[in-house]
């Protein structure tokens, strides 16, 4: 039962850093139809950003106290991702305004591969170490429920910590202010949007400013655990699946189906792994997203496509 | 009526506006004036869809020009019309259907907030104290529209007469000086429509807004309307008083020739 509960909880920790580059996924569909596939080179580039200004700055600025020099790394790789976001929407999505779904998913695939390139060319393609003094140790906890307790990776928690309070406050944001109206807005009905004198550009660069803050806050997560390399681009194709399953227009479906995924995956390796002889970490969240498509291709928690004839 | 038609507000000069090789439009020019309510009519397909685009920049026109008080507008969008105080509903009713009907007319004030996002995002007094003094102008336009009971309903579970008393609201949340309504009344039971037609009288009569209206249905215009514009084929046929254009010989002709 404690080994249960242990991968269990690995799994949903797991799953909350996927659902972090889901939502990334599903913020800028829903404002803008835009299947956008270069969330995982923001995720890259974030990192990258964080990385390098992390280990620059203390040498510019002469910063001896790493968490002040990690602060500051933070917030010029903020800034840059909203840079960034601005000169996407300006140079390539502002002439892309009511084309064809492929059109704008191309569109995004070219700004992948420039964003990839850009980010290696700008902050070098090693492997770099991100320190951002998250604890290492293992805790263990319920020792008195369960004989030799259950044993939680600390970072893991702290990550899936943040994950949650990111995920609440951008809710609240969309639910509460009036630019979050807005935004729900022109994701509902573009041309009434435009009617009523929401600015659509602006919508943009704010939904991407957005994403690239999530990127920003999973790159930095992923990143201390991995360390930040080129593989991290391919964290979105991971996240890919959770988007099938939870619903590419539904932010609890991003969340959710994280989790579900995160936590699918791991009891599945841990209990039928052995049947199979292992591996099944790597497909279950594709087979999984395949059951979807063919059964429920709207996701748990989409909306139902419904075409009048 | 206390309501006095003043001066010429938006005038549209030789527009013609085509498809590919189908013209929507042809040559079509009048002038709306300030506190009017100026009908649009015409048998299906005549293009009055057509001709409020134009004014709200959805459409933009090959010839012509659009000029709202005295300024001129050859490239209008629907942004722009927004701000030059033009306001629209929908024929398909394009409402937000996710939202509940009070966010959906309090997005009808977004042109009107001024708070930077970080003051909404932690609510400071300046955020705080706009989105209130909206919601209480939001609140006087749905006791106006009669839908109190529904104000946190998500409008997606609407049924349509409803639907389309939250469309006007969410163009009259904009306080606008043109409202335009493309077929306010269209698929209306008789006592929706007259609550529409209620309403419309009452938005001119108590807050002097321009009606540009477009209608299908010639019985209802002709009740409301100050002046009338009849549009067939994507020419202007007829122009004038509701009681010039009945006995126009070519709309007659219109309406009754054509079998629809």
């Amino acid at each position: 039962m404690a080994f249960f509960l242990e991968t269990l909880i690995g799994g949903l920790m797991a799953g909350m850093l996927y659902s972090l580059v889901a939502l990334g996924f599903v913020l800028i569909f829903k404002a803008s139809g835009v299947f956008n596939f270069a969330q995982g080179a923001l995720v890259l580039f974030a990192a990258l950003a964080m990385a390098r200004f992390a280990e620059w700055l203390p040498e510019w600025l002469g910063i001896a106290d790493p968490t002040l020099a990690n602060v500051l790394a933070f917030i010029v790789a903020g800034l840059i991702m909203f840079v960034v976001a601005w000169l996407i929407e300006r140079l390539a999505l502002r002439y892309l305004v009511n084309q064809e779904g492929a059109t704008l998913l191309m569109a995004t695939l070219g700004i992948a591969y420039f964003m990839e390139g850009i980010g290696q060319a700008a902050f070098g393609s090693d492997i770099y170490k991100l320190d951002v003094g998250m604890p290492k140790d293992p805790v263990l906890m319920l020792e008195s429920v369960f004989e030799g307790g259950i044993l939680i990776n600390k970072e893991d928690f702290i990550a899936a910590a943040i994950a949650a309070v990111l995920v609440a406050g951008l809710t609240l944001f969309f639910q509460k202010t009036a630019t979050g109206r807005a935004l729900r807005a022109v994701a509902d009905d573009h041309q009434a949007a435009q009617s009523i004198g929401i600015p659509l550009n602006r919508i943009w660069v704010i939904v991407w400013c957005v994403a690239g803050v999530v990127a920003l806050v999973a790159g930095v997560i992923w990143g201390s655990k991995l360390g930040v390399q080129f593989s991290l681009a391919t964290v979105a194709l991971r996240a890919l699946p959770v988007v099938i399953l939870g619903g590419l227009t539904s932010v609890p479906g991003a969340i959710i189906g994280g989790l579900i995924i995160g936590v699918g995956e791991k009891l599945s390796e841990v209990y039928l792994g052995p049947m199979v002889g292992g591996g099944i970490e790597i497909w279950f969240a594709y087979m999984l997203a395949l059951i979807f498509l063919l059964f429920r291709p709207q996701g748990l928690f989409g909306e139902k496509i419904i075409d009048r004839v | 009526m206390a309501r006095e038609i003043g001066d010429v507000i938006l005038d549209l000069r030789n527009v013609t506006l085509a498809f590919g090789g189908v013209k929507a439009l042809t040559d079509i020019s009048f002038d709306v004036r300030e506190h009017e309510i100026r009908a649009i009519i015409g048998p299906n397909g005549a293009g009055k869809s057509s001709m409020l685009n134009v004014i709200n920049g959805v459409y933009r026109p090959q010839q012509g020009e659009i000029v709202l008080r005295g300024e001129h507008f050859t490239k209008m969008n629907p942004y722009k019309a927004a701000c030059a105080g033009i306001a629209r509903t929908f024929q398909n009713i394009a409402l937000f259907k996710g939202m509940s009907v009070l966010d959906n007319i309090m997005t009808g004030r977004n042109l009107m907030m001024r708070a930077s996002i970080p003051e909404q995002a932690v609510r400071l007094g300046r955020a705080e104290r706009e989105e209130l003094a909206h919601r209480a102008k939001v609140e006087e336009i749905i006791d106006f529209l009669e839908i109190q009971h529904i104000r946190k309903t998500p409008v997606g579970r609407l049924p349509y007469g409803l639907q389309k008393r939250v469309d006007l609201g969410r163009a009259l949340a904009m306080e606008p000086q043109i409202l335009l309504l493309d077929e306010p009344m269209a698929g209306m039971n008789v006592e929706e429509k007259q609550d529409m037609c209620r309403f419309i009288l009452d938005i001119n009569d108590q807050l002097g807004t321009t009606i540009v209206l477009i209608e299908h249905d010639m019985g209802v215009v002709m009740d409301i309307s100050d002046r009338v514009v009849v549009l067939d084929y994507g020419k202007k046929i007829g122009d004038g008083s509701p009681d010039e254009v009945r006995t126009n010989p070519e709309v007659i002709k219109a309406y009754l020739g054509a079998s629809h």
